[in-house]
């Protein structure tokens, strides 16, 4: 106990400093964007646009195929396939979060959460640009903002907690051991399928959806942003597994990178 | 006060990738230069890197360290900044480390000499702020001129490394890590770096410089080490 003790102050200091220095993930997660759009005219809303193009062309596909109404089934994609590429890139970037900051680390001593920090801002950004997208498909079926849709701001910032702990324990885990990002790459495919994204739950038969949806956490991180968005209120359910996996996962997170913290250096 | 102080520090780096078997490691291990290989626990292969080290440094100590290609210099001098935690023994660093190593790393060739002075002012740990009110003595010092506004893919070598200088050398650390004494630019550039160089180390609390040169040694530190093989031999 008194070990787990000490391991957890090790990894809480290095969070804590990277925390305090946000200003540099900042400048670095910026430094990202910039670099790759750089001479572009339009820059991320690249993304924008190619997440725009993607959105219409499934909900053409999806919309009709399920016979679901465009004035509901159109909303409903837009902000799960949103969300979900924030939910796949910040994993997947995560697990290459320390290998892709080789030289760095092995350069200068900064705080190594730092590093995931950037990721995060950095598709934080890029998901900012997404949501753009949202209220042009408001405007287009003139439904106007729902007034919970606040309600997803704290759903979001669950969300962004719990991205957080899973994003650095992969980093920590994928550094040691180079196969892992693509299994996890092939797992995140896996789960966009199992998730309600272009698929609607009620369209499930009632005894598949408690094992399809109860029992997978993405649903419930999606759920608590996509709800409020869509007028309506996550469940109970919904809130106690975002919360409950943001304390456990972030306890047990800083316990094995104090463990770990160390290593990462040699492991590149 | 200003405080380093090692205690039996070892090194070991895990190789996770070699495929040697112990043939070929023994024989590696006849090698003359680089660390001593080994295995560890888990049997895998790594390489001692370093192996009790012991040093204390304080005040006003410049230390040289001298040694072939691999026998530890750099990455004791990581050590010393932090990178790299001791696998043994322990270490104790009171003071802010500053490391003049690779003055290029975060410097990115598309974007302009200003964004390049947040970027690198970033990761040598200054805030925007300040780096606002630094831009103009950075140009200065660098002879960039209006250069600043353009990409750095625009600028010649010497023209990248006068300004990557002038950006790590904005501020007096307070223990000073380099590996071999910096020489940037043309003549005349070279003449105010040197210049400012050596006010930097003058006025840092402890230097740690690693060298091939002897000469060097004897002119900046007052105390030198040798490392063979990642063992300390002489003090």
């Amino acid at each position: 106990m008194a070990l787990m003790f000490k391991l957890f102050k090790t990894g809480w200091r290095d969070i804590f400093a990277a925390l305090k220095g946000y200003e540099l993930a900042g400048v670095l997660g910026w430094q990202d964007i910039r670099q790759r759009y750089r001479r572009s005219s339009f820059g991320p809303f690249w993304l924008t646009i190619s997440m725009g193009v993607l959105i219409g062309a499934l909900s053409l596909v999806f919309g009709n195929l399920f016979g679901t109404p465009m004035k509901e089934f159109l909303p409903f994609l837009t902000i799960g396939l949103i969300l979900w590429t924030l939910i796949s890139t910040a994993l997947n970037e995560g697990c290459v979060g320390f290998t892709t900051a080789e030289a760095m680390i092995k350069q200068i001593s900064l705080p190594l959460f730092t590093h995931i920090l950037r990721v995060l801002w950095r598709n934080l950004i890029i998901f900012a640009h997404n949501l753009v997208i949202y209220p042009l498909v408001l405007i287009v079926f003139w439904v106007p903002l729902p007034a919970n849709a606040l309600l997803a701001i704290v759903g979001l910032l669950l969300l962004i907690i719990n991205l957080s702990w899973m994003s650095l324990i992969l980093g920590v885990f994928c550094t040691r051991y180079r196969d892992v990002p693509q299994i996890i790459a092939n797992l995140l495919q896996v789960c966009f399928y199992l998730t309600p994204i272009i698929w609607m739950p009620n369209l499930l038969p009632k005894r598949a959806s408690i094992l399809l949806l109860n029992a997978n956490p993405f649903f419930h991180l999606i759920e608590i942003v996509r709800a409020p968005l869509l007028g309506s209120f996550p469940s109970a359910l919904n809130w106690q597994v975002g919360i409950l996996l943001a304390i456990a996962g972030w306890i047990f997170t800083i316990i094995f990178y104090g463990r770990f913290r160390s290593r990462i250096a040699y492991w590149l | 006060m200003t405080h380093i102080f090692l205690n039996n520090v070892c090194v070991d780096f895990p190789i996770y990738n070699s495929t040697t078997g112990r043939s070929l490691k023994n024989h590696l291990m006849q090698a003359a230069t680089g660390g001593r290989m080994g295995s560890n626990e888990q049997g895998h292969v790594v390489v001692k890197a370093l192996h009790d080290i012991c040093l204390d440094l304080k005040e006003g100590d410049r230390l040289g360290v001298l040694g072939h290609n691999g026998a530890g210099k750099s990455t004791l001098l990581r050590v010393i900044s932090g990178v790299y935690a001791p696998t043994g023994g322990s270490i104790e660093v009171q003071g802010k480390v500053t490391s003049l190593i690779d003055l290029n790393l975060g410097m990115d060739s598309e974007a302009t000499g200003i964004e390049n002075i947040y970027l690198r002012g970033a990761l040598l740990g200054f805030n925007r702020r300040w780096l606002s009110a630094k831009i103009k003595e950075i140009t200065d010092f660098a002879g960039i001129g209006d250069f600043i506004e353009m990409p750095l893919r625009t600028y010649s070598t010497g023209m990248q490394m006068r300004l990557a200088f002038s950006i790590a050398t904005m501020q007096q650390p307070e223990i000073l890590v380099m590996d071999e004494w910096l020489t940037v630019g043309d003549a005349e550039f070279q003449e105010k770096a040197q210049q400012r160089l050596s006010e930097i180390v003058k006025k840092t609390s402890i230097l740690v410089i690693a060298t091939h040169s002897p000469a060097l040694v004897e002119q900046v530190c007052n105390r030198m080490i040798r490392l063979e093989r990642g063992a300390l031999i002489t003090e």
